[in-house]
């Protein structure tokens, strides 16, 4: 991979947008992990 | 029982329609001269002054008030605070229409609307405070469309989907929080880029912290506004419960907003001590910052104080009155006024009046829609078919 | 210091190579960045300059921009101090000095910035730094939304407001297609008194330094470009203060990202957390609804079972009196019972005596 950068610029327009992606995945991450974690209440709250 | 609609054999020319209807007609053709001549045909915008009310105003502003949307749904959702269940609509109503109008509004102000989904969907510049309140604001006004879909589906009588759609109630709350936390402090961060163009007492590394305070009261403050009108003009269309939380949602708003300003004013002082700021506060801008500060935004919150434990309702209005002039005011003192305030005065920027008139047009828009969407689908009642 | 032809290409590849050996030396650090090695800059040395706008008129020519209403070798233009336009990449502006007879002229246009703020503040990575050294611009993908005239601290872009369908942003260019086809910006080119000079920014860097100190009389000691804003392409040196000659001193060294890296840091942290933070609330406030509910439900049921405890004892009571009061009811039944079957008895004994049958015994 080139990681090479001349500029902050370039160097921060690279890092950011990586740093945009894991935004999305940490919130589905984040979600998903909730239903897991509150799965069984869930169960018991219903029945 | 509110289904119907009230004005049955009303004529259509009361005043509110002709002013209304002559406000639309300019702004139409403000938007074929915008469109056909450019921006120079139509706004004093100019190199030294990119960004003029339509940034200042209808961006700024637009959002800020428009955060009642997730304030009140976060209270009653996330907080558990159920006796403003019935604010909850009508807010996510004006924030979602707010919404709606600030993105209209950007399309007048940017040189070439049709790319607007570039940034997000092409060359996103990751780098850009622009790119991040536009991300969020593209995010949020999803998110507000579904928020309110509800109100449209109950009217519509699609019961599946509304119930669908009501069980992501708590995600969709939260992803909102998300969002207007960050975009409503962006739009204060997109300042930080010119500490050399923005007066030194409105300039702080704060900025982001104050736009998400002032959003969170200019919020509240929208919502008790609002309710007032509402009350006045629509009192017809309101059920049982909202007439009765109705006062309750307005004093614990009220309440509510008092403390956030107060937190407000010591953070704003904060941001002065922390950039050594205080000898400005002697000069003429020192007195316009306090006047904003201590006018709009002390003395308002005073009033909800008083208005809280008096149980005043009146009060508690005239202060959100004020409360939202005061973040208007503040919107355009760090966008407009304080913007460029080292430039001689031949260089400063003051809006034409075609801007002023396309900005009424689009708070026009806002409100007939407004009036369009209350008197027909469940905002101030509950739908028959779904009281729980 | 004029530039042979020769000269120039020799620079293009000392600047290809010097890029392949920095690369390797710094390749393992993203801490500092120092810009495209060997990128180029002009120098502009404002006592040299007469103010005879050749400069001016080249740019004009070479970016082919209309013809102005007043023409290049009209002076008069020099009265007011201006900016870059839409149609004006760079301005040569006068300004007379208190002390002295002579006006000093200054050019100006975009300082192509090391870290450029407009670059910075472009949300559609129209504007970007290039290996030559110039901030260059793709008319393409810009939307129109001049926050990068508002980032810009040296107020150079300007906006094509009369376009209605496609309106640019515009500035010098640093003639990159000139430079990138071996030919000096045209600015540099037309100047009579070698005002302009172009190189590696390092070199012009230490002309400038030679000058101020072989003439520390006629020179401040202060390259402006050299930290303004982190330093830009472009460098001044002037013989009067900046500051007096139309240009800011109170810039600062820092690039223009580091204004903007809090908020933007702040950004997924937001992310991350509030999602926790909110849920943590909500399911807070929910645990209390439910406890308040159980509370509310186990109260009820107390009073209920109290209640019940009560009715019990009531019930019992008033089943013991009745009880009782059957009994005694019983009693005087039995007894009357008894007292007529003794009657009866005695009366049937009476009779029996007669029929001798039995005494039929009623039930209840
Ligand atoms: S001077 Fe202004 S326009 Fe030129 S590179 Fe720097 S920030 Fe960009
Ligand atoms: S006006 Fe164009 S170049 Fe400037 S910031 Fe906006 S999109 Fe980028
Ligand atoms: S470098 Fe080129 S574009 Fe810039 S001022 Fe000189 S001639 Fe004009």
């Amino acid at each position: 991979m080139d990681a090479l950068f001349y500029t902050l610029h370039d160097f921060l327009l690279h890092s950011k947008s990586i740093t945009y992606m894991m935004m999305g995945a940490v919130l589905i991450g984040l979600l998903l992990f909730w239903l897991f974690l509150s799965g069984r209440d869930e169960k018991k709250r219903t029945f | 029982m509110p289904q119907e609609t009230a004005q049955v054999n009303k004529s259509i020319f009361t005043p509110f329609n002709v002013i209304a209807g002559m406000i639309i007609f300019c702004g139409l053709i403000i938007t074929v001269l915008r469109f056909t001549g450019g921006l120079g045909a139509v706004t004093n915008l100019d190199d030294n002054n990119p960004w003029g009310i339509w940034i200042g105003f209808d961006l700024l502003c637009g959002v800020a008030l428009a955060a009642g949307g997730y304030v009140t749904s976060a209270s009653c959702y996330i907080f558990g605070l159920k006796r403003f269940h019935s604010a909850v609509r009508p807010a996510i109503l004006t924030a979602f229409l707010g919404y709606a109008l600030v993105v209209m509004a950007l399309h007048y102000d940017v040189g070439r609307p049709w790319r607007l989904p570039y940034p997000i969907f092409l060359s996103p510049g990751t780098t850009s405070l622009l790119f991040e309140v536009g991300l969020c604001v593209f995010l949020y006004l999803t998110v507000l469309f579904i928020e309110f879909s509800p109100a449209a589906l109950e009217w519509l009588g699609l019961k599946k989907i509304r119930n669908l759609v009501v069980r992501l109630t708590l995600v969709l709350t939260i992803f909102g929080v998300i969002l207007s936390t960050l975009h409503q402090s962006s739009l204060g961060a997109l300042y930080m880029i010119a500490p050399s163009k923005l007066h030194p007492l409105w300039y702080s590394g704060y900025l982001p912290v104050f736009f998400f305070v002032s959003s969170v009261f200019a919020g509240l403050s929208m919502v008790i506004f609002e309710g007032s009108l509402a009350h006045r003009h629509l009192h017809h269309k309101m059920d049982e419960t909202h007439l009765e939380e109705s006062a309750g949602v307005a004093l614990g708003f009220g309440k509510a907003a008092a403390f956030v300003m107060m937190g407000y004013v010591g953070v704003k002082f904060i941001g002065i001590a922390m950039d050594n700021n205080w000898h400005y506060l002697a000069t003429g801008w020192g007195l316009w910052f306090l006047l904003e500060l201590i006018g709009f935004v002390v003395v308002p919150a005073f009033m909800y104080a008083i208005a809280a434990r008096d149980r005043n309702l009146r009060l508690v209005r005239w202060a959100s009155i004020l409360a939202v002039l005061g973040v208007v005011l503040n919107r355009l003192n760090i966008s407009v006024v304080a913007f460029n305030w080292h430039l001689p005065s031949a260089d400063r920027y003051f809006p034409s009046w075609m801007e002023i008139a396309i900005s009424l047009f689009i708070v026009t828009i806002g409100v007939v829609v407004y009036r369009f969407v209350t008197t027909r689908m469940p905002i101030f009642y509950e739908h028959p078919d779904y009281e729980h | 210091m004029g530039i042979s032809r020769r000269q120039f290409l020799g620079w293009l590849g000392a600047a290809g190579a010097g890029a392949t050996a920095v690369s390797r030396a710094e390749a393992a650090s993203n801490k500092q960045f120092d810009g495209y090695p060997g990128s180029f800059g002009i120098l502009h040395d404002t006592t040299r300059c007469i103010g005879c706008r050749k400069c001016e008129e080249a740019c004009n020519k070479v970016n082919e921009l209309p013809a102005p209403e007043q023409p290049f070798d009209d002076l008069s233009v020099l009265d007011k101090t201006r900016r870059t336009r839409s149609d004006v990449f760079t301005v040569v502006n006068q300004f007379q000095k208190e002390d002295s007879q002579l006006p000093v002229f200054v050019k100006k246009q975009c300082n192509h910035c090391l870290e450029p703020a407009c670059a910075s503040a472009c949300f559609v990575r129209a504007l970007r730094k290039v290996k030559t050294g110039a901030v260059i611009y793709d008319e393409s993908l810009c939307v129109g939304c001049r926050y990068c005239m508002v980032a810009c601290p040296f107020n150079i872009p300007a906006y094509e407001y009369n376009e209605a369908i496609t309106p640019r942003v515009t500035k010098c260019t640093m003639c990159h297609p000139r430079i990138e086809k071996g030919l000096l910006p045209g600015c540099v080119e037309s100047c009579p008194k070698e005002a302009l000079a172009f190189g590696t920014r390092e070199r012009l860097l230490k002309t400038a330094r030679r000058r101020i100190q072989k003439y520390p009389n006629a020179y401040i000691d202060h390259i402006y470009g050299e930290q303004e804003m982190g330093g830009t392409s472009w460098l001044t040196i002037s013989g009067t203060h900046f500051s007096e000659i139309g240009m800011r001193e109170d810039l600062g060294t820092q690039t223009a990202s580091s204004f903007t890296a809090g908020p933007l840091a702040a950004v997924p942290v937001v992310v991350a957390l509030w999602p926790v933070l909110l849920t943590g609330i909500y399911a807070i406030s929910k645990r209390k609804d439910k406890i308040a509910d159980e509370e509310r439900i186990h109260a009820v049921a107390q009073t209920v079972a109290d209640a019940n405890e009560e009715m019990q004892v009531k019930l019992a009571k008033m089943k013991d009196s009745m009880a009782k009061e059957k009994e005694a009811a019983i009693n005087l039944e039995v007894k009357r019972a008894l007292e007529e079957a003794a009657k009866e008895a005695a009366e049937s004994q009476q009779a029996s005596e007669e029929a001798g049958s039995e005494t039929p015994k009623e039930e209840k």
